[in-house]
């Protein structure tokens, strides 16, 4: 799937929860899931600051795919990078660098991507966007 | 203290519109006091008063409105004087907060009392807000700073504290309340000791000028900075309050209109207090406003807002205390308003964030004190903070809401 099916599929399953704590609850069990990111990986040069919760984030280049994993010390974090992960993991790197991110609006967390929300997302996903520039950058020469 | 009459607490929170404020549905309960505090109808009403009825610029104009503006905003540092008992009103600077308060001090104090190898004492429990002006002070003046430490209760250890003066000690700057985690430190005792060795002290009563009785005389403390929007004043003004010779020593923090007896290009005269710290146009609303906060606490009570909120901490300690893993960090001999806690194995993020989906607003995070974050070797904690105009009602929300919070976590 590209990057925007597997936007509109997490919109659409988010579309079932009426209320916070439903959609919270589903936040919670992807961040439960979320495939851990090698311990040898959990460390500074791997560490995105946010101001609250720590989020550790590792890529490298698989079938010409980047691959990325990651962990954070918040649960909700864990699972909204989850989310992101899913969305972008496994994706061409030119198209993660020109991917246009709006399901985390669409599923009604826009404050979580806020500049001024301190949970490290928004850097997160300026990290894996700059990964993806220096990706593809590699692959082109 | 017993012949206080006890508030009624619904009668009074008609007089905070905000606490009436829906959030995701619900009605808001608010336990972030400890970083801002409500502002009750009489203090909007003042400052819709001053907007529409005699906005003007302060000292300055011989108009009708100037002059109008200008009785309301001394009228206001009177209060002020009044409320923590300075001797003079002209002791009382107005500035746009706690922050600015102390930067003051650092800066102009230190720029005329402090030389190279000078020592200043600040505590382990400090706010940011009372480390790094301190720290700009020593890169400066070539000062050094030196640290009280607290114990594991999250008390100051009055014994180390003796054993960091030496003749090179030249100020003492102490929070009276910590805003992490609520400690009411002994100031009177502190303030005594520095004096013993004739060191003047810095209280920071951000967090002390809404919960107890501030008298500046019987302290006999050097400098005491508090912030209006702590106790139920607009935000963006402030307060520092210094003993006359020692603000009439020390240079001005800012140059600009107001401050200044004549100007010639050859050599500017300064004004006299409080003038001389009081640079360009003041936040005549905001001291507006501020007199009005104080004039709802003296007829609310400050001994009946002391004592409604004595009770809602014992309820909270006692109520938190029931939910299994949460552990209250800290437990200092005294304490005030705020309540700093953990849930075994949660994040404080995590449950900040459930809470708040339940319309339950709390604070997150190290509190500007990562110190205290680092001492207890914790990433952060939830912190209630309350006010007497919340409830125990809004309490049992509050445990049933981390109950809630924790099923869903663990």
């Amino acid at each position: 799937m590209t990057i925007n099916e597997i936007q509109d599929q997490i919109i659409e399953d988010f579309s079932y929860y009426d209320d916070w704590m439903e959609k919270y609850e589903h936040i919670i069990q992807l961040g439960k899931a979320l495939p851990l990111i090698d311990e040898q990986y959990k460390t500074d040069d791997h560490l995105i600051r946010g101001c609250q919760s720590r989020v550790w984030l590792h890529a490298e280049i698989k079938d010409g795919k980047v691959q990325f994993t990651a962990d954070s010390d918040a649960i909700i974090t864990k699972g909204l990078v989850g989310l992101m992960i899913s969305v972008l993991s496994g994706q061409p790197a030119k198209d993660i660098a020109a991917a246009d991110i709006y399901f985390i609006d669409r599923i009604g967390l826009k404050s979580h991507l806020s500049p001024t929300r301190s949970n490290g997302l928004l850097a997160m996903l300026k990290q894996m966007k700059l990964y993806a520039v220096a990706f593809s950058a590699t692959q082109a020469s | 203290m017993s012949a206080t009459t006890k508030l009624d607490i619904a009668k009074i929170r008609t007089d905070f519109p905000i606490l009436n404020t829906q959030v995701y549905g619900r009605p808001v309960v608010y336990f972030d006091n400890g970083a801002t505090t409500q502002k009750p109808v009489q203090v909007l009403k003042a400052l819709e008063d001053y907007y529409s009825s005699y906005n003007s610029n302060v000292h300055r104009g011989v108009h009708f409105l100037s002059q109008k503006a200008t009785d309301a905003q001394e009228a206001a540092r009177r209060k002020v004087a009044q409320f923590i008992n300075a001797r003079h009103e002209h002791e009382i600077i107005f500035t746009r907060g706690t922050t600015e308060s102390i930067n003051l001090v650092a800066y102009s104090f230190g720029k005329r009392f402090l030389q190279p190898g000078d020592e200043i004492i600040i505590s382990a429990m400090e706010h940011h807000s009372n480390i790094v002006p301190w720290q700009l002070a020593c890169e400066d003046r070539g000062a050094v700073l030196k640290v009280v430490p607290m114990d594991s209760n999250g008390d100051l250890v009055l014994d180390e504290y003796e054993k960091l003066f030496t003749e090179k000690t030249r100020i003492v700057a102490l929070t009276w309340v910590s805003n992490s985690l609520g400690t009411v430190n002994p100031v009177q005792k502190l303030i005594d000791r520095a004096h013993a060795r004739q060191v003047p002290v810095l209280l920071d009563a951000a967090q002390a000028i809404q919960h107890t009785h501030v008298d500046v005389q019987t302290l006999d403390v050097d400098f005491l900075v508090f912030s209006g929007h702590k106790i139920y004043a607009p935000t963006g003004i402030g307060v520092l309050y210094g003993k006359e010779n020692l603000l009439n020593e020390m240079p001005p923090y800012q140059g600009g209109g107001s401050m200044i007896k004549q100007v010639t290009f050859a050599k500017t005269t300064w004004a006299d207090l409080p003038f001389k710290f009081e640079a360009g146009t003041p936040d005549v609303s905001g001291i507006i406003g501020l007199g009005a906060a104080l004039d709802y606490v003296n007829e609310t009570g400050l001994d009946a807002i002391i004592e409604a909120e004595h009770e809602l901490m014992q309820y909270a300690t006692e109520q938190l205390q029931t939910v299994p893993g949460l552990r209250i960090i800290g437990h200092p001999k005294e304490r005030a308003a705020t309540l700093s806690f953990l849930v075994d194995g949660i994040h404080p993020f995590d449950l900040g964030e459930l809470l708040d989906k339940q319309s339950i607003a709390v604070r997150t995070g190290h509190h500007c004190c990562q110190p205290v974050m680092e001492f207890f070797g914790i990433p952060g904690t939830v912190r209630a903070s309350f006010s007497f105009y919340n409830t125990k009602a809004e309490v049992d929300r509050l445990v049933e809401g981390i109950r809630k919070g924790i099923a869903m976590l663990q």
